[in-house]
């Protein structure tokens, strides 16, 4: 029995991803990795990968899979309906599939977010590319062929990690912020946000913005108040974060996302927070957005908390 | 050369700080850019997790729980006093370039827009000396300064949606290869069979910031042998 995945049905939009190509964006390479590397790394911590491990980021619609080995499996972020062959399975643990198990992603909770990743003992397998198995769609790079998944791909996995000795660990309960609420994202100001208006500032901090259609994994177009500039000149092309807000001259601001380019020559008015850029990474056109402004020492102790949640996943034994 | 400040750290968010000199496009500015970025990738700064050099500013990714800011400024500054090599240990790099007709739809515009003979164009276009400064927007896509202000065409109004790989463009003063098929807004003016980018390379770019390339005029009849070498 080899050990891998067979694709029965692709779901809406099925990468393979893992926490992004780093290290070669002086190339031009794209860094792209999981939009919520949080819930890839509770995923890959479920099943005992350790967190660089590859595994599926699934998108609005789930796929449907089919072991053609035993594996075990985990699924974190958006909330799912889970079944193996025809029975339900609990969310926020690891599970066995026999194999010629069919794992079936289901209904989607309204409210739990976009995207769910699913890990597999051992990680995809895919063929490494400068590092990393991350897709990035419009370079067609890493994962299969640098595209979403199709019927019939088949997913080769690594070696098993070794048997678990007592109980798995759980993952915590989702956030439940209820669907039409908008999420708030914490930022931080700048680089360049004495371009703009103080009103446009004021406007960016203060109005909920909409998720148009038009976005994707590598931004996020935001519709709401127009953020205006003073006048000053052209920014010369410079690196871009993860998160940064760039606003082009039509003042409808762009929120960067996983498969953002390497660099960029649109003023950016301020820019997420490590700590909150999984909660940007759930969101999805129609839904709502709202910044607010935090301090360094904010966003360091945000971060700190988001770490240690996730170490409460890992078993006693691989805590640093 | 003129008096350089000291480059100055800036942040985006957390994760990000850039490290800014003047904002100009110039060879002494690229240059001291250029050889921050390698000396700051070759001291392993703690947490630090990517080094991209760009016109005028180096980006430094970091981990914000492990990054060693002192680290940075230490390297900065070292950097810094050391006098910027007397040239960049850079390459020269030849590319051919299959001008006009099929492979350089918009070489006529130019010539219009430059009021003189597509021919004209084409030696304008191959007699520069272009510095790579930067590679972004694609893998592979290097940022090539310094074209005749005569043929610097403005990109257009509405980007194509198809560009074929090897594509040579302008855009304004820059010029530039198309290393894969994508959409794109420069005037392509000429198209080269070189590999610009693969990832199974041992150097998986061609083109590297501080470089020099040329463009050699190559006649159309050349191109299936020269595409033959290409994947070769």
């Amino acid at each position: 029995m080899r050990r891998q995945v067979t694709v029965q049905r692709p779901g809406l939009l099925t990468t393979v991803q893992d926490l992004g190509r780093w290290g070669q964006q002086a190339l031009g390479v794209p860094v792209a990795g999981a939009m919520d590397t949080h819930a890839l790394r509770v995923a890959n911590a479920l099943v005992d990968n350790p967190p660089a491990a590859a595994g599926l980021e699934v998108t609005l619609l789930g796929p449907t899979l089919r072991a053609d080995a035993p594996i075990t499996i985990a699924v974190a972020g958006a909330a799912f309906a889970i079944r193996v062959n025809d029975a339900g399975v609990p969310a926020g643990t690891a599970f066995d599939v026999p194999a010629g198990g069919v794992v079936t992603f289901g209904p989607r909770e309204a409210g739990s977010g976009a995207r769910a990743y699913l890990a597999i003992g051992g990680g995809i397998d895919t063929p490494l590319v400068l590092g990393s198995r991350a897709t990035h769609l419009v370079s067609r790079m890493g994962g299969v062929d640098g595209r979403a998944l199709v019927a019939g791909d088949v997913l080769p996995l690594g070696p098993a990690p070794p048997a678990r000795r007592g109980p798995r660990p759980r993952a915590l309960p989702l956030d439940t912020t209820p669907q039409d609420a908008p999420r708030v994202v914490r930022v931080l100001l700048g680089p360049q946000d004495d371009w703009f208006t103080p009103a446009a500032v004021e406007a960016f901090l203060t109005s909920p913005f909409l998720v148009s259609s038009r976005s994707d994994r590598m931004g996020f177009r935001l519709e709401g108040p127009t953020l205006e500039t003073r006048t000053r000149g052209q920014l010369l092309s410079e690196p871009v974060a993860f998160g940064a807000v760039q606003v082009p001259a039509s003042g409808a601001p762009i929120l960067l996302m996983a498969d953002r380019q390497t660099a960029g020559g649109y003023p950016k008015i301020a820019t997420v927070i490590s700590a909150d850029l999984p909660v940007a990474g759930q969101l999805s056109p129609g839904d709502r957005i709202r910044f607010a402004a935090c301090t360094r020492a904010e966003a360091r102790a945000a971060l700190i908390a988001r770490e240690r949640a996730l170490l409460r996943v890992l078993p006693d034994e691989a805590r640093p | 050369m003129p008096v350089l400040s000291r480059p100055r750290l800036h942040w985006s968010g957390d994760a990000l700080v850039l490290v800014e000199f003047e904002a100009a496009i110039s060879p002494d500015v690229n240059r001291r850019v250029v050889s921050l970025a390698a000396a700051i990738g070759a001291a392993r700064v703690g947490g630090v997790h990517d080094v991209v050099p760009a016109y005028a500013a180096v980006g430094v990714h970091v981990d914000p729980l492990r990054f060693n800011q002192a680290g940075l400024e230490a390297v900065i500054s070292h950097a810094w006093d050391q006098a910027p090599g007397a040239a960049d240990a850079a390459a020269t790099v030849d590319i051919a370039v299959c001008y006009g007709g099929v492979h350089g739809p918009d070489l006529d515009e130019v010539a219009a827009f430059a009021s003189c003979t597509p021919d004209e164009v084409i030696a304008r276009h191959a007699a520069g000396r272009y510095r790579v400064y930067m590679l972004g927007f694609l893998p592979g896509f290097a940022y090539l300064g310094g074209v005749d202000p005569s043929i610097a065409m403005p990109r257009r109004d509405s980007p194509r949606t198809v560009v074929p790989a090897g594509s040579v463009g302008i855009g304004g003063a820059q010029t530039g290869v198309y290393p894969c098929e994508s959409p794109g807004g420069w005037r392509l003016i000429g198209r080269t069979p070189t590999t610009m980018f693969d990832a199974r390379r041992d150097r998986p770019a061609l083109l590297a910031p501080g470089d020099i390339v040329r463009f050699v005029p190559t006649p159309h009849d050349r191109w299936p042998a020269l595409a033959a070498g290409a994947d070769a």
